[in-house]
């Protein structure tokens, strides 16, 4: 049985205190809304690209620890990086939390400590919003639902 | 008696209600959790089966089963007579003038549809109202909203006070001469507010307008009187009342009901079918199309007669305490608000943290074997009126105790450090 610490590690719980890029940036080139229906948590992801390159990704919103950490990590990881290396991240995330039998991909860097989250499948969805907010301004749609 | 000086719980409890006793009748109760003893707080979602409920379904597949009204061989008429057995004891439940009053449902959500659709949306014109308060249920705004979409009928909604509680005179300010119907949910179930019905529905008589009670919260906790009450219509849920989940029941007086169009068509609710025409049956009849859940309906009537074996006073008394020893003991935990705190209130205790998102709280006491609900309870204007996106809550059973509102309260202790 996993340890509520190894889900409640002390980086998350850093970042949940005091999340990183919690701004909107106006003007951004590319923004949407994520939505979880099923506990009503919301975070808006702002991003701006500049060619085919990640200059800076900020949100903002209201949810739980797991949410506001995920989120705040996913900023700090995506900055400087291209499109298909953003996209390549977030597949490798999402199999980190649902595929348990997956060795960790070294490109995941700090991501790689809500690992702990595959323990507790009620909770996958708050890590994912934020990457799905993402995934829906890239798209240039409006808004994403975790459902 | 007790007298006025004297808190009515504490003793008469210790007397009249062994909960230790009863505590052996939820098999569920002795498994663990992650390794803990279960402690389960969530009782207004769904509330846990006694034994007898469980072997009375199993006994009831496993001994009795046949279809019901339409056979003659001896296992369906056995059968039929313990079903329309479970009619007259949902009707001594709530105290009905007569069996013919009760129609067995999926659940309360299906009374309140059925009763919007056969009863309400026929009354209904563009620009009449529907009453009901901002603390009801999803299951009694949805179905009003819909025949509104369908009518252009309009919902006005008798605003919630800062303590969970409501105002008759907001509740009188609504009521107008384009209100044709009101609905309110009798128990909160996210706020565990007792609302004032009786008084409610006699203002609305007086205008003539028809009420219904959603009684889900309700009924495990207080005893009904329908008749005392005089409400039009009551809905309740199998499930929380220690019964199976998936049915239900309805009460309707006589005289609307027998005015009411069908709600389903199909086999049951027809006194004869030609393609010329089809003449429906009488209530209750004519609202239970199709084979219901028949051991579902059984397993009521047991669940039923064991709430009322054991005194719904001493079983509310018993409630009462857990309710007030745990708000007195959540009250101190620091950073902790109470949502929900009007007088008269049930076993609910609604409560967000400074510290921690209630989702945090969940998932930190599920790992100590504790069950309770994170989220908006099916009940999203709540939330958006007491500006919180989700609450943190713990609802108390006939089977909890004093020892594990001291567990609850431990374990929000733990997430207070984990997030300080
Ligand atoms: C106040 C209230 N009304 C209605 C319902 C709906 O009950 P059911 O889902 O059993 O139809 C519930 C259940 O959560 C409730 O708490």
């Amino acid at each position: 049985m996993s340890e509520l610490s190894d889900l409640y590690q002390e980086v998350i719980l850093d970042h949940n205190r005091k999340p990183r890029n919690f701004r909107a940036i106006d003007p951004c080139s590319h923004d949407a809304a994520g939505y979880n229906p099923l506990c009503g948590d919301q975070v808006h992801v702002y991003v701006n690209v500049e060619g085919d390159r990640i200059k800076e990704v900020g949100f903002q919103g209201e949810g739980c620890a797991i949410s506001t950490a995920s989120a705040s990590i996913m900023t700090e990881s995506l900055e400087g990086k291209t499109l298909a290396e953003a996209e390549a991240l977030f597949q490798s995330f999402h199999a980190l939390l649902v595929d348990s039998s997956r060795p960790l991909d070294a490109n995941l860097g700090k991501l790689a400590v809500l690992a702990g989250v595959r323990d507790y499948p009620s909770r996958v969805k708050c890590a994912t919003l934020a990457w799905h907010a993402l995934h829906a301004a890239l798209e240039g749609e409006s808004e994403a639902s975790s459902e | 008696m007790t007298t006025a000086e004297t808190h009515p719980l504490a003793t008469e409890t210790a007397t009249r209600f062994d909960v230790d006793r009863v505590r052996e009748d939820f098999p569920i109760l002795n498994r663990q959790v992650h390794g803990k003893p279960l402690v389960y707080l969530d009782s207004a979602a769904s509330a846990q089966k006694p034994t007898v409920v469980i072997e009375a379904v199993a006994a009831c597949y496993r001994e009795d089963y046949a279809n019901i009204h339409r056979g003659v061989h001896m296992l369906s008429e056995h059968l039929t007579t313990q079903y329309e057995a479970v009619r007259e004891e949902v009707r001594s439940f709530l105290n009905a003038a007569s069996e013919k009053e009760i129609v067995f449902t999926r659940g309360a959500t299906e009374g309140v549809n059925l009763v919007a659709s056969s009863f309400v949306r026929p009354r209904l014109r563009a620009g009449d109202e529907i009453i009901v308060t901002g603390m009801e249920h999803h299951s009694n705004i949805v179905p009003w909203q819909m025949l509104g979409e369908e009518t252009g009928a309009v919902l006005k909604v008798v605003p919630v006070q800062d303590d969970g509680s409501i105002r008759l005179e907001d509740f009188e300010a609504l009521l107008s001469e384009r209100t044709r119907f009101v609905s309110v949910v009798h128990v909160s179930n996210a706020l565990g507010t007792i609302n004032p019905v009786r008084e409610m529905i006699a203002l609305a008589h007086e205008r003539d307008v028809p009420v219904l009670l959603d009684g889900a919260q309700a009924v495990p906790h207080m005893s009904v009187d329908v008749q005392a009450l005089d409400c039009d219509f009551y809905v309740f849920s199998g499930h929380k009342i220690y019964g199976p989940s998936g049915v239900g029941a309805l009460y309707g007086k006589s005289r609307w009901l027998k005015e009411m169009p069908p709600y389903h068509g199909g086999g049951d609710m027809i006194r004869s079918v030609s393609f010329e025409k089809t003449e429906y049956a009488d209530p209750p009849q004519r609202f239970e199309a199709g084979t219901p859940n028949i051991c579902g309906v059984i397993g009521m009537g047991v669940a039923i007669r064991y709430l009322r074996s054991l005194g719904l006073e001493a079983v509310a008394a018993h409630e009462h305490d857990l309710l007030v020893y745990a708000t007195e003991r959540l009250s101190q935990i620091p950073g902790l608000r109470l949502l929900g705190t009007a007088p008269e209130k049930a076993g609910v205790v609604s409560f967000i943290m400074d510290c921690a998102h209630p989702h945090d709280i969940g998932t930190i006491l599920d790992r100590s074997g504790i069950a309770i609900r994170a989220g908006h309870h099916c009940a999203q204007p709540v939330m958006q009126r007491f500006q919180v996106p989700a609450t943190a809550r713990a609802s108390f059973g006939l089977y909890n105790t004093r020892a594990e509102v001291d567990k609850l309260v431990e374990a929000l202790e733990k997430v207070r450090k984990l997030f300080a």
